[in-house]
C-alpha cells in the first residue's frame, strides 16, 4: 500500500527574542490508510506536527524536513493557492474545542455548507442544504434541521464536535488530522465520536492522525502510536502493545492514570529525567539509538 | 465524617429558552451531600450536571425547587457573604484567570471584595497550600503552565476559606501527569481543611478516585446514586450507568507489564 503521507526528519523551530526554540526535533513517520496516534503532553510538539503538515504555522516557525509529502506532492514547496485547494478538501483538521473553532455568529449549517461552496464541490440551494443535512445525519445528529439553524453556543460540546467533524468530512478528504477531537467530551459521547470517525475512516479509506494526550483512548482506537517527548518520538509501538511500552516516560504516563478497578491512595506522579531529551528510543519494543 | 447534610438539593429544576427550542436542563433533581464528603456528579454532555453546579454557586439565578447550603436556604440572588461558604474551581485554567492580573491581584481580589485584611499573609498561605512558591505572586497567568494555573484557581477558591468547593471538571484540561498532581492536591486539601466537595467530571476513574458517592445524571434527571464500591464493582441499577461504566473500563489498558 502506497503511503499517503511521508514525513522524514521533520524539524520545527520557533524564532523568539532569545534565539530559536525547537518544538519538533527530527520526527519521521509514514502513514497509509490507517489510524496513527500521536500522544504526548502539552508542549511536546504533537499539535505542531499536525499544523506543520497543513502548513498552518505562523511565519515565526521555521519548518524543515528531508521529506514532507502527501500523495507524492511536496507540501513544503506548494504555492499558497495550491495549499488552499488542499486544505479542507484533501487534508482536513478537526480541532479540539468546537467552542473556539466554530464561527459564533453564523448558523452551524451555513458553516458546513461553506466548505463545499469554497471548493466549488457541492451544488447550491436545496441541493447544498440536503447535502449538509445528510452529513449531519452521518455524524449521528438526531434532528439535523434544528442543528442546521442553531448557532454554536446553542449546541452542547458533543453536538458541536459532531458538527465540526461533519464540516471536515463533507468534502471527502483523504487525510484527516484530529487534534484532541474528544478531550472536551465525556466518555459516552467520546465513544460515539470515535466510532463515527472509525466508521468513516474504514468506509471512505481515509488516513487518520489522532493527536491526543489520552493514552487509554489511543490504545483502544489506533493501529499504531507515536509517543512524543520534547519534540522527539521516544517510542513507536503497536497500539495493542501500549501496555507493554518500554520507555520510562511512556511508563510514567501510564502509571499516573487513576484506574477504576484499582483504587490507590496517592497517584504516582511523573519524575522527569533530562536524559530523555537525547537518550535511547524504542521502536516496537526494541531499543534503538537514533 | 459527621452526618449533617452540607448541601441539600430538593426537586431542583432549571429551564432555558422558549417555544420549540426550549430545554429542560435540570428536571427534578434531589440529592444530599454530607459535611466533609466528596460527592461526584457524572453524566454526558448536556445532562445538566454543570447547571446544578452553577445553581449552587449562584451563577444560575433562574431555578425552581429548594436548595440548602450549610443549613441555610440558597437565595435566588446570593449576597456577598454567601460566597464565603461556597467557591468554585472551573474547568479551564486558561479561561478562568484574568490575563492582565498578576497572581497576587487575582488572589487578593476576593479578599478586597470581602474586606478581609492581612492580604499578603493570606495570599502567601494560599500559594503554599497549593504547592506553589510564593515568588509566583508576581507572575502573570501566561507565564504559568496549565497545572500551575489550575493550582492558582484552586488557591483563589480556597483563599476565602469556604466550606464547600464546587469542582467543575478540574483536571480535564490537564495532562495525565499533571492531573495526578492536582488530584493528589485536592485529596490532601480536603483532608487538611475538612472541605466538602461536589465534583463534576466525565471521567469515572477520576470521580472514583476522589469521591465516596456518585450520582449519575441523564437528560436533566438524576437517574441513579451509587457508592464508589458499587461503581468499581460495576453493579449499577440502570442500563445507562452500566453503559457509562463499560465505556470507561473498556478504555482502560488491561494491566501494565512489569516495569523495566
Amino acid at each position: 500500500m502506497a503511503a499517503l503521507l511521508n514525513v522524514d526528519n521533520l524539524q520545527v523551530a520557533f524564532r523568539g527574542p532569545r534565539g530559536e526554540v525547537p518544538a519538533v526535533r527530527g520526527v519521521s513517520f509514514s502513514l497509509g490508510r490507517e489510524k496513527l496516534g500521536i500522544v504526548g503532553e502539552s508542549g511536546s510538539g504533537k499539535s505542531t506536527i499536525g499544523r506543520a503538515i497543513l502548513r498552518l504555522l505562523p511565519d515565526s516557525a521555521r519548518v524543515t524536513a528531508d521529506r514532507l509529502t502527501f500523495e507524492g506532492q511536496d507540501l513544503l514547496g506548494l504555492s499558497p493557492r495550491a495549499l488552499r485547494n488542499l486544505r479542507g478538501r484533501h487534508i482536513t483538521m478537526v480541532m479540539q474545542d468546537p467552542r473556539y473553532s466554530l464561527n459564533p455568529v453564523l448558523p452551524v449549517g451555513d458553516q458546513i455548507a461553506e466548505t463545499l461552496r469554497v471548493h466549488g464541490a457541492g451544488g447550491r440551494g436545496r441541493e447544498l442544504y440536503r447535502k449538509v443535512l445528510d452529513i449531519l445525519e452521518a455524524v449521528q445528529i438526531r434532528d439535523p434541521e434544528r442543528v442546521y439553524r442553531a448557532y454554536p453556543h446553542e449546541l452542547s460540546g458533543g453536538m458541536g464536535q459532531r458538527a465540526m467533524i461533519a464540516m471536515m468530512l463533507i468534502a471527502d478528504p483523504r487525510l484527516l488530522i484530529a487534534d484532541e477531537p474528544t478531550s472536551a467530551l465525556d466518555v459516552t459521547v467520546r465513544r460515539q465520536i470515535l466510532s463515527i470517525l472509525d466508521d468513516l475512516v474504514s468506509r471512505r479509506g481515509m488516513g487518520l492522525i489522532l493527536i491526543s494526550h489520552d493514552l487509554n483512548l489511543v490504545a483502544g482506537f489506533c493501529d499504531r502510536v507515536l509517543i512524543l517527548y520534547a519534540g522527539r518520538v521516544v517510542e513507536e509501538i503497536e497500539a495493542r502493545n501500549l501496555h507493554a511500552c518500554r520507555h520510562p516516560y511512556s511508563r510514567g504516563l501510564l502509571a499516573s492514570l487513576p484506574r477504576l478497578e484499582q483504587p490507590v491512595g496517592e497517584l504516582a506522579t511523573l519524575q522527569r529525567d533530562p536524559a530523555w531529551l537525547d537518550g535511547p528510543v524504542y521502536r516496537f519494543g526494541e531499543e534503538v539509538s537514533r | 465524617m459527621t452526618a449533617s447534610p452540607m448541601i441539600v438539593v430538593d426537586d431542583l429544576a432549571v429551564h432555558f429558552g422558549e417555544g420549540r427550542d426550549s430545554v429542560r436542563a435540570v428536571d427534578g433533581v434531589s440529592f444530599q451531600v454530607h459535611e466533609g464528603e466528596s460527592y461526584g456528579l457524572v453524566g454526558e454532555s448536556g445532562s445538566g450536571k454543570s447547571t446544578v453546579l452553577r445553581v449552587l454557586c449562584g451563577l444560575q439565578q433562574q431555578w425552581q425547587g429548594r436548595v440548602t447550603l450549610a443549613g441555610a436556604p440558597l437565595p435566588k440572588r446570593p449576597r456577598r457573604d454567601f460566597f464565603l461558604r461556597v467557591q468554585m474551581v472551573f474547568q479551564d485554567p486558561y479561561g478562568s484567570l484574568h490575563p492582565r492580573f498578576t497572581i497576587d491581584a487575582t488572589l487578593s481580589e476576593p479578599l478586597a471584595i470581602h474586606g478581609i485584611g492581612e492580604r499578603r499573609e493570606r495570599v502567601h498561605r494560599a500559594l503554599e497550600a497549593v504547592g506553589l512558591d510564593p515568588a509566583f505572586r508576581f507572575r502573570f497567568p501566561h507565564q504559568l503552565s496549565g497545572g500551575q494555573r489550575q493550582r492558582v484557581a484552586i488557591a483563589r477558591a480556597l483563599i476565602l476559606e469556604p466550606r464547600v468547593l464546587l469542582l467543575d471538571e478540574p483536571t480535564s484540561a490537564l495532562d495525565v501527569s499533571v492531573q495526578a498532581e492536582i488530584l493528589n492536591l485536592l485529596a490532601r486539601l480536603r483532608r487538611e481543611h475538612g472541605l466538602t466537595y461536589l465534583l463534576v467530571s466525565h471521567d469515572l476513574a477520576v470521580v472514583a478516585h476522589l469521591c465516596s458517592r456518585i450520582a449519575v445524571m441523564q437528560g436533566g434527571q438524576l437517574v441513579e446514586q451509587l457508592s464508589v464500591e458499587d461503581l468499581r464493582r460495576g453493579s449499577a441499577a440502570t442500563d445507562y450507568t452500566r453503559d457509562l461504566i463499560a465505556a470507561s473500563s473498556g478504555e482502560i489498558i488491561a494491566q501494565p507489564a512489569q516495569s523495566t
